[in-house]
């Protein structure tokens, strides 16, 4: 058979040939370039024109960034050192850095507020890099609110002192109870004992108290609160608090209970249907009206608990979301192992619900810590707020851009930062195989 | 053979209330109710002792009274006699104005730079990303008012056009005046126009704009109609009839033969003494808004699109093509309608986010219902309790009836499963 073909084939290679390297137009930079960019006339055509506009940009952009004028008094001074080049104002962010991060605070007392951001890095590292940081910093989680509304507000140190204690009756009682009756009577009990621990015992002995041991620091009006300062107050306040009642009502959504689930239902789509702008004017000049005579409670907090609620009810269906994506199957095996609902939740549903639903999740935070800029509509003095004061000056009359940026640049880093750390869980706690 | 006995009934007990599983959601359901009422009650008693004290009946008869207040960009006939009621109307069809313009834009935008986000363009890809990111991180207040701030300080004075020698001019071949004042645009008008008509007495339509609306939805329906013809015939015999001319011919023909019975034409913006007039102007405000928040929306919108997109396998797009459909084809018959079961759903929040999201329009002083219901006329009367939760009832009515006509189109084109 082999020689079959000997007088039709000429030459048969009976050796494999080296192996060459690829065509330097496909590999390297070049090849890159060429799969990439110019890949056909659109694409070309597409790659030349994104680049002139890139190269327009930053022609202006970079002379306008690189201007000497951080030492300027003025917007007049500005333009004096510009002398009619294009430029920006630096000296307005120099001037005003400290205005827009803490508004009105008492500059001696700048610590404070410093202090407790940085103890809410420390709060929420075991949280948030359970891998890295030991579990026991948890106890500090816990104490961290107390302590930040103490050093941001000031005062005597038993309000907060008091407040804890109030928690710590309510569990107390609760443990307690809890081996007598059922379990939800004993919550029952234990939210009746704290409530009667703030309401009764806590104003009678707290005056005393600040008497006989006065332990406290000086005093921060509300009204003295603005720039960052005041929307990571806000921010962090609703997204801490937004996550559990979420939870709460995204279960009582779900729930078999008729009314529970009309009540959760109700309120649910009565807050996502009217824009964040009305519930701080509700906050703003209702919540008084709904309050007994005579009520009068700090602004701040009547911001911080209608973002909360805001929040809360995007926060329910996005975990809603995550409740409906999980396989019947979790359910029922949760059951078949004699788990009652409440261990169901904890160990079964809302470890796998939630890691579903981080991504809504951190995006619901983001757009809380966004929206927390509204503020500056019911005349608070958060970033924007101050910018509008700052616009208003005469000295910096004509300003925009460099206010902007700064403000901008600031939200950014907060907000990409959340959303890469999403990212970076949603990696971590990826189980499914790939 | 056993006989089986009936376990000896239990007598009731009051502890089964919540030990027995039977009762105990009625009881804590019961527990719920009570104190929800209670809860609402003690709030009522509340509202209506605060009400006494400060001496305010609550009442809707201030809507009828003169508002007194002017609102300079407004759709229909307004003045500050008018009454507060329709004060409101004008704000709620601002609001709606702004929403609907500002969804179209967004659409549009978001559509191109998430398709663009997915282009095999290393370049392109990125600028896109860069767009979302910058946009999506940002508050939207911010951009509103950086928007506002870069149209009133940017642009130039409407002095700047006059003289021989003037610093700025207009564009689009001398018809779009842009100036820190707002925005001129030609304004369409009609020679033998048919007048207006009164709707209810409230608001008065341009019989010209309905009639063009009829001419073109007739076209529009009659266009239909030969296309529904042409896939009966390529249904029958194989070949498609060509019905491009056709079908453009019905729509544009009695349209153009209606604009000039009506005798249109343009009236252009002109420089009179230290402003223009004519033609449609734009309110920094409005424009700034609709910016605004078109590009906000559109970040959001371009990422759902290109997760939609992205949802659709590719074996989707393979199969297609060994079936021997076009690439554009392949587009238009099996990937478009495919994702847009997946894009629709949340398309449909973030026109809900932007309509809610207007209402920052308080911020530039755009008179939308939150400006004049919640801003002004709440100043005036001190009727906070009245138009804070007539305002709230109108925006919610507003996202039920977008949400539950967006459902509805979402329902027609969900896939239909067993």
């Amino acid at each position: 058979m082999s020689n079959t073909h000997a007088d039709t084939v000429l030459f048969v290679r009976d050796t494999m040939l080296p192996q060459q390297e690829p065509p330097a137009s496909t590999v390297g930079a070049l090849g890159w370039a060429k799969a990439n960019l110019f890949s056909g006339w659109f694409n070309t055509t597409l790659t030349i024109l994104s680049a002139l506009f890139i190269l327009y940009l930053l022609s202006g952009l970079v002379p306008w960034f690189a201007s000497p004028t951080w030492y300027a008094a003025s917007l007049t001074e500005c333009r004096e050192i510009l002398a009619g080049h294009e430029g920006a104002c630096w000296g307005v962010i120099r001037e005003r850095w400290l205005q827009l991060m803490f508004g009105f605070y008492p500059s001696e007392l700048y610590w404070r507020p410093v202090l407790a951001l940085v103890l809410l890095f420390v709060a929420v590292a075991p949280v948030l890099f359970a891998d890295y940081v030991p579990s026991k910093l948890l106890g500090f989680t816990a104490l961290y609110p107390f302590i930040a509304v103490w050093l941001l507000w000031g005062g005597t140190i038993w309000a907060p002192v008091m407040a804890l204690l109030g928690f710590v009756v309510a569990f107390f009682v609760f443990r307690y109870a809890s081996k007598q009756i059922s379990p939800a009577l004993a919550l029952i009990a234990g939210v009746i004992a704290a409530l009667l621990w703030w309401m009764v015992i806590t104003p009678a002995i707290t005056p005393d108290l600040s008497r006989l041991l006065p332990i406290g620091i000086e005093a921060v009006q509300s009204r003295q609160f603005g720039g960052f300062m005041l929307s990571i107050t806000i921010g962090v306040t609703a997204i801490m608090c937004s996550l559990p009642i979420g939870i709460l009502l995204a279960l009582g959504r779900q729930s078999d209970l008729v009314l529970v689930k009309a009540i959760c239902v109700g309120f649910i789509e009565f807050i996502r249907g009217v824009p964040l702008i009305t519930l701080l004017f509700v906050a703003s000049t209702l919540l008084n009206i709904f309050m007994p005579p005579g009520t009068n409670f700090d602004i701040i907090l009547r911001v911080m608990i209608m973002v909360t609620l805001f929040a809360s009810a995007y926060m329910a269906e996005v975990i809603r979301g995550g409740l409906a994506a999980l396989p019947k199957g979790q359910y029922e095996g949760a059951d078949s192992l004699g788990l009652d609902y409440w261990q169901s939740q904890r160990l079964i549903i809302m470890p796998q619900a939630l890691k579903i639903s981080i991504p809504g999740i951190v995006s619901t935070f983001i757009g809380v810590f966004k929206d927390t800029t509204l503020v500056s509509i019911i005349s608070m003095f958060d970033p924007l707020g101050l910018s509008n004061a700052i616009r208003a000056d005469t000295a910096w009359n004509g300003v925009y851009w460099e206010l902007f940026i700064f403000i901008g640049a600031v939200f950014f880093i907060f907000c990409f930062s959340m959303s890469r750390y999403s990212m970076y869980l949603e990696r971590k706690l990826q189980t499914g195989h790939r | 053979m056993t006989t089986l006995t009936d376990p000896p009934a239990e007598s009731f007990k009051l502890s089964m209330l919540i030990y027995d599983t039977r009762y105990r959601s009625i009881t804590f359901q019961t527990i719920a109710l009570i104190a929800f009422l209670l809860l609402i009650g003690w709030l009522i008693n509340n509202t209506a002792q605060n009400l006494v004290d400060l001496g305010k009946e609550p009442s809707f008869g201030f809507m009828n009274e003169p508002a007194g207040y002017d609102i300079n960009q407004r759709l229909i006939e307004y003045n500050s006699q008018s009454s507060h009621l329709r004060a409101a109307f004008v704000g709620l069809l601002n609001t709606l104005l702004v929403a609907v313009l500002g969804c179209i834009t967004a659409t549009v935008v978001g559509v191109i730079v998430g398709v663009l986000r997915l282009s095999g363009n290393w370049l392109v890809a990125r600028l896109m990303t860069v767009y979302v990111e910058m946009f999506r991180n940002v508050p939207v207040l911010m951009w509103i008012v950086l928007a506002m701030a870069i149209l009133i300080e940017g642009l130039p004075s409407p002095r700047d056009f006059r003289g021989e020698d003037a610093v700025a001019s207009m564009s689009v071949f001398d018809s779009v005046a842009v100036t820190n004042r707002g925005v001129y645009v030609p304004e369409p008008l009609f020679a033998r126009g048919l007048g207006d008509v009164s709707v209810g007495g409230l608001f008065e339509i341009s019989l010209d704009l309905i009639a063009i609306l009829v001419v073109l939805g007739g076209g529009l329906f009659v266009s239909n109609l030969i296309k529904k013809r042409a896939d009966v015939t390529q249904n029958a015999t194989g070949v498609r009839p060509r019905t491009w001319h056709l079908r453009t011919g019905v729509i544009v023909v009695p349209l153009l033969i209606l604009l000039v019975i009506l005798g249109f034409h343009l009236g252009y913006p002109e420089l009179s003494g230290f402003n223009f007039s004519g033609g449609i102007h734009l309110r920094n405000s409005l424009i700034a808004l609709w910016l605004a928040l078109s590009l906000y929306t559109a970040a959001f919108i371009a990422e759902i699109v290109r997760a939609g997109i992205m949802a659709i396998s590719k074996g989707q797009t393979e199969a297609a093509a060994a079936l021997g459909i076009r690439p554009r084809r392949i587009m238009s018959l099996v990937i478009l309608p495919q994702a847009l079961r997946v894009i629709i759903p949340p398309l449909i929040s973030q026109y809900l986010n932007l309509t809610k999201n207007s209402s920052l329009a308080i911020a530039v002083g755009y008179m939308d219902i939150t400006g004049t219901l919640m801003g002004i006329t709440l100043n005036q009367t001190g009727r906070e309790l009245e138009t804070v939760l007539l305002g709230m009832l109108i925006y919610l009515s507003i996202s039920l009836i977008i949400s539950s006509a967006m459902n509805w189109y979402n329902s027609r084109v969900k896939l239909v499963e067993r």
